[in-house]
This record gives C-alpha cells, structure tokens and sequence, in this order.
C-alpha cells in the first residue's frame, strides 16, 4: 500500500480491480452459504413432524418473543444501511454511529436467542430431546453463529476503522459485511415464517 | 487431561501397523535430518510453505497426491490379497476390524486425498496461465485452501498409528456411523478430516470462480476460453453447491455423535434415510468435480497431439454445461433400493440415462478431433486414448446399473465396484497422469522421460483390465462388496486374477517412480528451454518453462480459440515492448498458522481434549484477525527485475534455436487447412 503512493501512474485501476473482484468473490462465498441453509431447512422440513412424544412448534414457540427478536435483526438491517450511506459520503463519525447502533441490535438479537434456547433447555427441551427439536435448535443455533461471527467482524472493522480511517480496503471491508449482514437478515426472515409462523399454525 | 487419548490408542499388538509405523518414522526422520543438514528449513518455508504462487502450491498439491495414491494404493493390494487367501479357504492376515478400517480408508484417501488434490493441483497450476492472469483471485486463500487439506492429511495418516479409522465404509451412514454402534475414535477422525479439508475445497472453489470470471486477460471472452479453464470453471461451480452440503451432513452426523441430537438414529424420530440422501445430494456432484477437469484435460492433449483445432469448441463446452446441470438431479440412483417407489426411481434413472448423451457428444468431439489429425502417440496420449477406450466400457455399465430393475440386482455387488473404478480409473486417474505428463515440463522446466512413461501407462491400462474385468464377473455370480473373510471358493479364480491385475498396477506405479528418477538424472537432456515443448495451442505455452513468478511481462492476447497457436503462426510472440511494473501479492504464514491450529482443534475433538480445542479455536480466529490488520499484502516487481527475468529467458531461447524443435513446415501448413 505505501508502495502504491510512490508510483501509481503505471498501476492503472488495480486497486478499484482488487476491491470489486473481493465483492464477487464474497457474493459467491454468500451464495456457498446459502446453500449451507437451504440444506438445513431441508433437513428441517423433513423432520420437523418428527415430535417423537416431545413438544411440537406450537407448544414451545412464543410469537411476541420471537416477533421482537426478529424486529431488531430487520432494524439492524437498515441501521447498517444508514452506516453505509454515511461511508458513502465520507461521513466517518456517521458510519461509526450508525454502526454502534446496528451492534447493539444485533447483540441484542443473539442475546434474546440465547435465552430462548437456555429457556428450552431448561425446560427439558433440548437438542436431544426428539428429531424436531435437533433439527430446530441446528437451523436456528447456525443462523445465531453466523450473526455472532458478524458481531465479532463488527468490532475488528470497528477497530481497523479507527486506526487506519475510511481507506479503499476498509470500505471494500464494510460493503462485505453488509452484504453479510443483510444476507442474514433475509436467511432470518424464512427461519421466522417457516421455522415460527407455520410452526404455531 | 487427555481425554479419551491414553497409551493404549497406539497399536503395539498389531505387527503390520508397528512395522509401517517404524518405516514411516525412520523416513520422516530422514527427511527432517537431511532437511536440516542441507539447511533447507528457512528455503522451505520461505519459498514454497508460506507462498502464495498458485504454481508453487499447484505442485505441493499433486506431490501430497502422489504420496496419498502409494498410500490408498497399499489399502488396496492389502484388500485384493485378504480376499484371495480367504476365497482359498485361508484365514488370512487381516480380520474384520482391520479390514473394514483398510477399505473405508482407501475410499476416503483416493477421492479425498488423491483425486481432488491432483486436479486441484492441476487447477492451480494451469487455470491463470491459460487465462493469462498473474495469480488467483485470493492468493491468502489459495494457501489457506493447501493447508486445510495438509491437515485432513495428517489427521487421516495419524489414525493410522495412534487409535484407528472408521470401519463404516467411505461414506460413513449411520447408524453404523452412530455413536451406538461406532464409540470409537474411527469415526470421528474420518468427521475431522473431512470437515476441516472440505472446508478448504469450498474457499478454492470460490476462489477459482472468481479468478476465472475476473482475472482473464481482458481480450478474453468467456467462449474464447480453453476448455479446461471451462471444464474447471463448471467443476468449481459444483463444488460451491456441492461441498456446502458436504459440510452440513458432516456436521449433522458430528451433532449426533458428541451432543445426542436425533438426525439420523433409530430412535426419537430421526431419519437415517435422510443422510443418505443428503450424502449423494454432494457426493454425485462431487464424481462430476472430479471428471469434468480431466475431460478438459483430455480436450487439451487431444488438440494439440492430433495438431487440430478441438472438433466442435461450442457443443463441448455446452456438454459440459449440461453435465454441470444434471449433475443434481440424478443422486437418487445410489440407493434405488430405498423404497421411493417406482416412478421416483424411474426418474432417476431416466436421469442418469441422460447424462450419457452430453458425455457421448464429448466423445464424439475427442474422436472428429483426431479424425485426420497428425496424431502423436506422447505419453499424454496414450493416456487420453487409453481413456477414450476404458471410460466407454466404464459409462456402458453405468447405463446397465442406471435401470432400477437390473439395480436391485447388482447394486452392492462386485460390479458396481468395477464400475465405479472403471470410470474412476478409466477418466479421472489416466486424465490425472495424462494432465501430469502434458503440463509436467510446465511447471518445472523439464520433459518427462517418454520411455518410462509408455511403461507405466502400457502396465496401468493392462493392469486394469486385469484386475477389475473379473470383477464385473464376480458381481454377477453374486458375490457382495467388502468381503473378508469364508468367501466362496468359486470366486477364487476371478479374484487371483484381480490380484495380479494389481500387481500389474503395482508395475506401472514402479515405472512412474522410475521415470521420475530417470528424469532427474538425464535432467540437462529434458531441459525445456523454450516454454513450449510439444508446440501447444493454449496460453500458459506463450510464457518460460517454469514461468516467472508473475507469469506474464506483459499480459498476452486471448481473443481467439487456441490464441498462442495462431499468435505463433501470425509471428507475435515476441514481445519486446516495454516492461511495466508487476503488481503481486507477498507471501504469508498465516494460511499455515490458521491450519495448525485447525490440527490442534481437530485432533482435540476426536479425542475429547477440550482445552486444545479452546486453543484451536481462539487460535485460529485469532490468526485470521491479526492477519486482517497486515496491510503490507502486496508489492511492485520492479520494471529492472522483470526486465532482467525476460531478457535471460529470451538469451536460453536464442541459444538452444539450434536444436530441433518439434514444429516443422508441412505440418503446419496442413494445420492451416483444417483449421480454416
């Protein structure tokens, strides 16, 4: 990087290259991931009326809990576009704001899921309790890692953002995570309607 | 404090395993001594552990393959011997539990550990050269990608000598995959080893997309690709959709064995079809990763040894494309014995019919391109042809088990083995050598020496029919796969010849060990000083055999099908115009670093250490994150290096123009002829 001041005339548009081709590689990376879920709803649509004696959907699920949950990964969502707006502009204590905003959502929604599962366990059930249950707590508990690994990315950009300020790596760095982040946002959106509101019905 | 790992997980009372044991350590301890007393470490990891060249890793790929293959190739000479002592009424010298483990790790090490590694090799060292590209998308990746695999190999050879591998069987179904019915450390070896290099394959398979869409020389269009950048760029497609599956079912599986989950077992509702399913959903793809390269392979060695263009470019690359597609919907016919019913079976195999045609049309392409072609029989081929002939037989009887009726009969039989390592063989291991023999001077800068190489080819294919012809024959008389002990005495005959068929095998692998040190002796003689031996049509022959590290001076011009042929034939390839400084990417440990850690959170969880899992975890997160703050990842080759690199390159050329180079003037011209 440092090199690149000193002779760029040659180098023509090869950074602007490396940034985009990173966008596609991520779009990629995401597409790999979804088809991770797609196998994992499969997996729970299949097994899903297998209750063996234990509790269905309808018996454990609490939609105003979940409803909230939700809410805040879908407010998350569009707090990150706010941030990413504000890189747009070049407004770099916008950005920050605006992510502090989305990390607390976002913290927020792994912390509600954790007690919906420690709750469920508490209860007595758990993973291991029927086929159901394995496969709900797999499906939800993976989406809730990937939401987590995304908590984690936040803070090392966060980092990154105020020790090197807004350059061309950084930016390429958020428009990932955003992808990242929305992508989680619709892969919830099909955990809450076939996984909550069809499991209530 | 260690888990489940005592002393009693080294098998001191197992004679074959101590003596193996005893070999493999007094040769490591050879290798480490002698690595040290030349000095060697900081070369090596400097120069190709931490490198980011996609050639250097292509190479460290296919010499971790090789080494697999003597490996995977030992399980099998073991399992055709077994089985020859037992039809002759002997006990023999391996019981089941041994057994089971021999013929679960031969599966596993030659699709994982022999197979993708030797096209993924090829992959990395060929793809940017024939695109005219200075590195893949992701060098990091690249490197994290090789060493993801390292440790699947090492864990998968370490269960050799401390506890033991799965007897399960190569895909591992539960519930004998269960932790009821396998408590053992077998299973969990083959979860880790698989997981963390599958995980690996997937970042490639991003990886080589993205190069492929991005990084072509900008004259490039998509349909004036080589067809091996195409058949990669289809097989790297598979392995985005497949492998993520892969992982899925893995985990499910690994669920079930450490927290009790319910997705596969008897009870509480769990459904052990369900993995079978999911299994194949990545596993037919995956036989699709690996042949769809080497039909590339072969589409390349064909062209350029009948001195033709390739008959039909764009009906081949759409067969490929249509395989790609189908390669989804025809997973179903690996179990048609699960009771789908009929017309759910009859899809599938109607599917699986199907296939055959975009195959056939191939076929057909390879044969109207050496229809009056100038062929030479080079030992790359010899492969291709001795391909073209096995891999026909090997579809046929694909098309026979592809019917459920004939299905239920011979499915689990000693004939879909033959048929699975008639095409396996047959397509993927001849076009892994032929790939090896047409790209070897490539890589290194030297010709494989021809003699040695027919040897081996002329024992491989012979030693093949030998010894998997019967096979077919045994499965018909009715005899089941993974026999090893009271098998009939009427199935002796077959199987001794089978047995010899693999020594036959054994000679021909002896031989490609030969040619190898036959090559490093007469190496001055093989030299290849002009980049491009055998007068080839793609890309990576238009730069020095083996390339500078950034490939290119300048990037070459890919705006027609075989472009270096017709560059050469117009007299562009000099390229004496001014150097420009090169933008590369600088190496780094962390690819190896993140990988060691994997080994330590691996070798953790298979023997319940929870604190070196802990340590694995935090230290691969760790590394990764540390290594996003390095942003000193590339760096400007000076236009002087370059320079001097291309003008001592362009000296070795004008001093060998002497000597007689393959092209000559006739040949050239009935080129031209057909070409037009």
């Amino acid at each position: 990087m440092q090199t690149n001041a000193v002779d760029h005339h040659a180098h023509d548009e090869h950074h602007h290259d490396i940034g985009e081709t990173k966008l596609l590689g991520f779009w990629i990376y995401l597409m790999s991931d979804c088809i991770l879920f797609a196998t994992l709803f499969a997996t729970y649509a299949v097994l899903f009326t297998n209750t063996a004696g234990g509790p269905s959907g309808k018996d454990i699920f609490e939609l105003p809990f979940v409803f909230t949950e939700t809410m805040m990964l879908l407010f998350s969502s569009i707090t990150f576009g706010f941030g990413m707006i504000a890189m747009k502009r070049k407004d770099v204590a916008g950005l920050k704001r605006w992510m502090y905003v989305t990390f607390l959502l976002g913290f927020g929604f792994v912390a509600m899921e954790v007690y919906e599962f420690h709750h469920l366990i508490e209860e007595g059930f758990g993973p291991d309790r029927s086929a159901f249950l394995s496969s709900f707590f797999t499906l939800v508990a993976t989406h809730g890692l990937h939401v987590t690994a995304g908590l984690i990315w936040m803070v090392v950009c966060m980092v990154q953002l105020n020790t090197k300020g807004l350059n061309e790596t950084m930016e390429t760095r958020f428009q990932c995570l955003s992808l990242f982040w929305h992508f989680l946002d619709i892969v919830w959106i099909c955990v809450f309607t076939i996984v909550y509101l069809l499991g209530v019905l | 404090m260690f888990g489940r790992l005592t002393l009693d997980a080294i098998p001191f009372h197992e004679p074959i395993l101590m003596v193996t044991m005893a070999i493999i350590m007094l040769g490591g301890a050879a290798l480490v001594g002698g690595i040290t007393y030349l000095g060697k470490w900081r070369y090596l990891w400097t120069e190709w552990f931490t490198t980011v060249d996609h050639k250097k890793i292509g190479v460290m790929y296919i010499i971790i393959a090789f080494v697999m293959m003597m490996r995977g190739f030992a399980d099998a000479i073991m399992m055709r011997s077994q089985q020859v002592l037992s039809a002759a009424g002997e006990t023999g010298y391996l019981p089941p539990h041994h057994y089971d483990q021999i013929f679960s790790a031969h599966g596993v090490i030659m699709i994982f550990f022999m197979a993708m590694p030797f096209i993924i090799g090829l992959m990395n060292i060929v793809i940017p050269l024939q695109i005219g590209a200075r590195d893949v998308a992701f060098p990091f990746l690249n490197s994290l990608s090789f060493w993801l695999f390292v440790v699947g190999v090492v864990l998968i050879n370490l269960s050799l000598f401390v506890g033991e591998f799965a007897q399960t069987g190569w895909l591992a179904y539960p519930p004998l995959s269960g932790k009821e019915y396998s408590p053992g450390v077998g299973v969990d070896y083959w979860i880790w080893a698989l997981q963390i290099s599958g995980i690996g394959t997937t970042l490639s398979g991003v990886n080589f997309f993205t190069t492929i869409m991005r990084l072509r020389t900008p004259s490039m269009p998509l349909m004036k690709m080589p067809v091996f950048t195409w058949a990669s760029l289809c097989a790297n497609v598979l392995i985005i959709i497949s492998f993520p599956i892969l992982t899925v079912t893995i985990a499910l599986l690994t669920l079930d064995r450490y927290l009790g989950t319910h997705f596969f077992t008897n009870d509480m509702g769990g459904d052990m079809m369900m993995y079978v399913n999911l299994i194949w959903a990545w596993g037919h793809p995956e036989v699709y990763i690996l042949v769809l390269p080497v039909f590339g392979v072969f589409s390349e060695v064909v062209a350029t040894f009948s001195r033709k263009k390739l008959f039909g470019y764009t009906s081949l690359v759409w067969a490929t494309v249509v395989i790609t597609i189908l390669a989804f919907v025809v997973w179903l016919h690996h179990f048609f014995t699960m009771g789908a019913g009929a017309n759910v079976n009859a899809f599938f195999g109607i599917a699986t019919m199907v296939i055959s045609i975009p195959t056939g049309v191939k076929i057909f392409n390879w044969l109207f391109t050496m229809y009056r072609g100038r062929i030479k029989f080079t030992t790359p081929m010899l492969w291709t042809v001795g391909f073209m002939i096995t891999f026909t037989i090997g579809g046929m009887t694909g098309v026979l088990l592809a019917v459920p009726a004939a299905n239920f009969v011979l499915h689990n039989s000693l004939f879909l083995i033959a048929h699975f390592h008639n095409v396996i063989i047959g397509g993927v291991v001849f076009g892994c050598f032929a790939g090896f023999a047409y790209w070897f001077p490539k890589a290194t800068g030297y010709m494989l020496d021809e003699k040695w190489g027919k040897r081996a080819f002329w024992f491989w294919i012979t030693g093949f029919f030998v010894a998997f012809m019967p096979l077919y024959i045994l499965g018909f008389m009715g005899m089941t796969r993974r026999l090893s002990q009271h098998i009939e005495p009427q199935y002796f005959p077959m199987l001794a010849i089978a047995a010899f068929g693999a020594v036959l095998i054994l000679c021909g692998i002896l031989c490609q060990i030969m040619q190898l040190y036959v090559t490093f002796r007469n190496r001055e003689a093989l030299r290849d000083v002009t980049g491009d031996p055998w007068d080839g049509r793609t890309l990576e022959w238009a730069t020095s055999s083996p390339p500078p590290f950034y490939n290119f001076a300048h990037l070459p011009e890919g705006n027609e099908l075989d472009a270096h042929w017709y560059q050469k034939e117009r007299g562009e390839t000099d390229q004496s115009r001014d150097y420009q400084p090169i933008h590369m990417p600088k190496n780094t440990g962390a690819g190896v670093i993140i990988s060691a850690y994997a080994l330590v959170f691996g070798f953790g969880l298979i023997w319940y250490i929870w604190w070196l899992v802990a340590i694995g975890v935090v230290g691969m997160i760790g590394t990764w994150i540390k290594h996003s703050f390095n942003e000193d990842v590339d760096y400007y080759v000076p236009v002087e290096e370059v320079k001097a690199i291309e003008e001592a390159h362009k000296a070795r050329v004008a001093g060998a123009s002497t000597k007689p180079v393959t092209n000559n003037d006739d040949e050239d011209e009935m080129e031209v002829e057909y070409a037009n």
